[in-house]
């Protein structure tokens, strides 16, 4: 049913699918998700949709091989089919009128700002892309990112891509340039990991620039009803599945976010040991 | 034939609950065809039966029962099928003792006593003592036969003249299955689309294997397909296509929705978005859909030692049985009115006490206590890998008060200085909010023309259960909030009949 048609390998731990769903391709918009399975009885994964070719019918995502679910994912190849694909899931991000953007991407949250900076682009917008990595072997979409942006700034926690620093020092050092200046930031979007995000909302409240998140709890149905990815957004209960993924950075309580997100991690660590050790073994 | 004027039931025969708390096969194991038989003979075959108007699908109950006393189980299930496309999962799940059987001329009798040797028991006035009777078994007759039918019948396909019309049917849940199998009956071209991988609705992600194995549910959706109706999974109407794309590019002349009511409720209290606290939906979906009860499963799930469940309906008495089949050794029943309010079903209200769930009534959620001990850090030297977690939840004693609205007792909190033990902590690694859910805003959200009422309820005309909307009709928890599977099932099947004039008419 769902065929993936590309398997890319960006990094050593990241991979770009390209995948035949018709119906999901010819309503995609930014900012919006699918849920897969890779095999019957698989676990639901949801992924940012990161392009799609509704002529093709094809919609791109791009994963990170953390997890069991993620590497059992990463056991198919060109040809296969993945078991189910369902989306576009959420809201899309809103992205009409803003003038002057800075798209600001974490490891593997580049691949979901990634699509951001290219609609942005294509809407005539002034983008200036912020992506950050713990090193150069780390990189990904270097090429895209050049491509979308006015400006691309890159940072690596070790110096050996771009600066060296996390992604605020870019950010905080460019919105200073800006300052006062016709081309100054009107929103910041931030996506990667919730520390990460938690930082640049930190800076950005600081110029008072509004300042979008894109969150990644963890999900089941994707369609609002298990409650799982609930967030508290300014005080309130949210759910991320059907209120997001985005979110007003000002308002997300970060620390409850990065906190249900563990609640499965030695679950997940031992599943993905498992599987490595299965994979050692078949080789 | 001779009747059984027996007072009281065949009873079912359960997995012993010491047994069955540990596992997730099913509590009732069903009647033999020898007790069947036995109960059906209970049956007087009333000429004005009040059985049959208290089955919201109107089965021809006394007709269905009395093949059953001759021992004829197959017409037994063709009568049951005229009306009902899911009498396995009806015999099951129904409520009967508030529908059909609650009108059983058998309950309303009194009849004498009797002694082992049939002698009549008489007081020390020489009167016969009087037993109040019990209904006829209908559900657990009406489970047997479907369950005969499913273990012996031949698969057949059956003969349709198809009409050519295409209806889509929205939600693959009770409403949604019963409204396509009559329209598919009728020969019109169905296609239902469901949202989730697999078709079932709360059937499969909801109630709990024990209670309703899942092998049947899919089992009577194979039986739909046979029929000819196609079944789309991964479909969220309203983000992949929208009705309107349906009606007007798909070539589908009327629309039923039966997307259920699937949105959760909390409790609205602090600490409610700690670790370890699920709502029920959460923690069935991810126990019966994603079967995180098989060890092998890809879908985790906690196994916690102390659970406190909220809420009293029929959906908590699975969220309460089923952590304790998963190893819990404790599980608490937190619920603010008292035992004669509880919404459950009776029957689920005992097994659960049988299978030690604790009922701690009158009591109301105001905190759920979480672990602040350590650091989150797994880096910190003072790392604890529980930080975040649920480790109570502290509640406050309720007493009763006038009935509201829904007609039950209101709670009133029960102050300090009226008990100063009114609030007090109940210590759980685990919490599960089952107070209730509402209808998913999506169709709303994503469809001109339909309207829904204040609590997110599509509103329907309520004589044929057309929306707001041309061509489109709805039933079942979409348009009622939570409600029972029967009860969405009779308005699927009035939808249906509603669409089979809509159509016929144009």
């Amino acid at each position: 049913m769902f065929k993936i048609v590309k398997k890319e390998v960006l990094n050593p731990t990241i991979v770009r699918l390209v995948v035949e769903a018709p119906y999901v391709a010819k309503k995609a918009k930014p900012g919006q998700f699918i849920i897969l399975r890779a095999y019957q009885d698989s676990e639901r994964l949801p992924f940012t949709i990161a392009g799609e070719d509704p002529e093709q019918g094809t919609v791109t995502i791009i994963y990170q091989i953390v997890g069991a679910g993620t590497l059992e994912l990463n056991q198919l190849n060109e040809g296969d089919e993945l078991s189910d694909f369902v989306g576009p899931l959420g809201r899309p991000s809103e992205l009409e009128g803003l003038k002057h953007v800075a798209i600001v991407g974490g490891g593997a949250g580049c691949a979901i700002a990634y699509p951001l900076a290219h609609k942005l682009h294509e809407l005539n917008a002034d983008v200036c892309s912020i992506a950050g990595f713990r090193n150069k072997d780390l990189v990904i979409l270097e090429k895209e990112f050049e491509e979308a942006s006015q400006k691309f700034i890159k940072m690596s926690d070790d110096g050996t891509w771009g600066e060296q620093g996390f992604v605020t020092v870019g950010l905080e050092n460019e919105i200073l340039a800006r300052q006062g200046k016709e081309n100054q930031f009107d929103e910041v979007i931030a996506i990667g990991p919730i520390i990460m995000m938690k930082n640049v909302v930190a800076v950005a409240k600081k110029y008072n620039i509004p300042c979008i998140v894109s969150m990644n709890p963890i999900m089941i149905d994707g369609t609002g009803m298990c409650g799982c990815c609930r967030l508290l957004v300014g005080g309130k209960l949210k759910f991320a599945c059907v209120d997001g993924p985005d979110f007003d950075g000002y308002e997300v309580d970060f620390d409850s976010a990065a906190e249900r997100n563990t609640m499965y991690r030695d679950w997940e660590r031992t599943k993905y040991e498992e599987g490595c050790n299965l994979l050692k073994e078949a080789k | 034939m001779a009747f059984n004027m027996r007072p009281t039931k065949n009873p079912m025969p359960t997995q012993a609950p010491e047994i069955r708390k540990h596992n997730f096969d099913e509590v009732a194991i069903g009647y033999t065809q020898e007790m069947a038989i036995d109960e059906a003979k209970r049956c007087l075959n009333c000429k004005n039966p009040g059985c049959v108007p208290g089955c919201p699908v109107h089965i021809n109950i006394p007709a269905f029962i009395a093949k059953v006393a001759e021992g004829e189980f197959e017409a037994a299930y063709q009568i049951i099928s005229e009306s009902s496309s899911l009498p396995a999962v009806c015999g099951r799940v129904c409520p009967q003792e508030t529908q059909c059987e609650e009108h059983c001329i058998r309950a309303l009798q009194k009849l004498p006593k009797k002694d082992e040797n049939g002698a009549m028991i008489k007081d020390e006035n020489g009167k016969p003592v009087m037993v109040q009777g019990e209904a006829v078994g209908i559900g657990r007759l009406e489970r047997f036969v479907a369950d005969y039918h499913r273990e012996h019948a031949a698969v057949a396909v059956p003969e349709i003249q198809k009409n050519g019309h295409k209806v889509a049917v929205l939600g693959s849940g009770p409403s949604g299955l019963a409204c396509a199998y009559d329209l598919a009956k009728w020969g019109y071209d169905v296609t239902i689309f469901e949202a989730l991988h697999v078709a079932g609705g709360v059937l499969m992600y909801g109630i709990p294997e024990f209670r309703l194995p899942k092998a049947i549910v899919q089992n009577e959706i194979e039986g739909l397909k046979r029929m000819g109706v196609k079944i789309m999974t991964n479909m969220v109407v309203g983000r992949v296509i929208s009705i309107d794309e349906l009606m007007e590019q798909e070539g589908f002349e009327a629309c039923f929705v039966g997307t259920g009511a699937g949105l959760p409720r909390f409790l609205g209290i602090p600490g409610e978005n700690a670790k370890g606290v699920y709502s029920a939906n959460e923690f069935l979906t991810r126990v019966n859909l994603m079967k995180a009860y098989q060890n092998d499963s890809s879908t985790p799930i906690q196994h916690a030692h102390n659970v406190i469940v909220v809420g009293g309906g029929n959906v908590a008495m699975d969220a309460l049985r089923t952590p304790l089949r998963l190893g819990a050794e404790h599980v608490t029943c937190v619920y603010r009115r008292s035992k004669e309010e509880l919404p459950a079903r009776k029957e689920e209200i005992e097994h659960a006490e049988e299978e030690g769930v604790v009922f701690d009534l009158l009591r109301n959620p105001v905190k759920i206590l979480e672990d602040r001990t350590g650091s989150p850090s797994p880096r910190s030297p003072e790392y604890n890998p529980n930080y975040g977690n649920v480790i109570g939840m502290k509640v406050q004693k309720q007493k009763l008060g006038e009935p509201d609205a829904s007609g039950r007792r209101r709670p009133i909190p029960v102050t300090v200085e009226e008990d100063p033990d009114a609030i007090y902590t109940i210590p759980c690694d685990c919490v599960i909010i089952a107070i209730g859910t509402s209808p998913n805003p999506l169709i709303k959200d994503t469809t001109p023309g339909i309207e829904t009422n204040k609590h997110g309820c599509l509103i329907v005309n309520e004589e044929n259960n057309e929306t707001t909307k041309d061509g489109v009709f709805a039933g079942g928890d979409a348009v009622t909030g939570a409600a029972t599977v029967i009860l969405a099932m009779g308005a699927g099947r009035k939808a249906a009949k509603s669409i089979h004039e809509y159509i016929q008419a144009k």
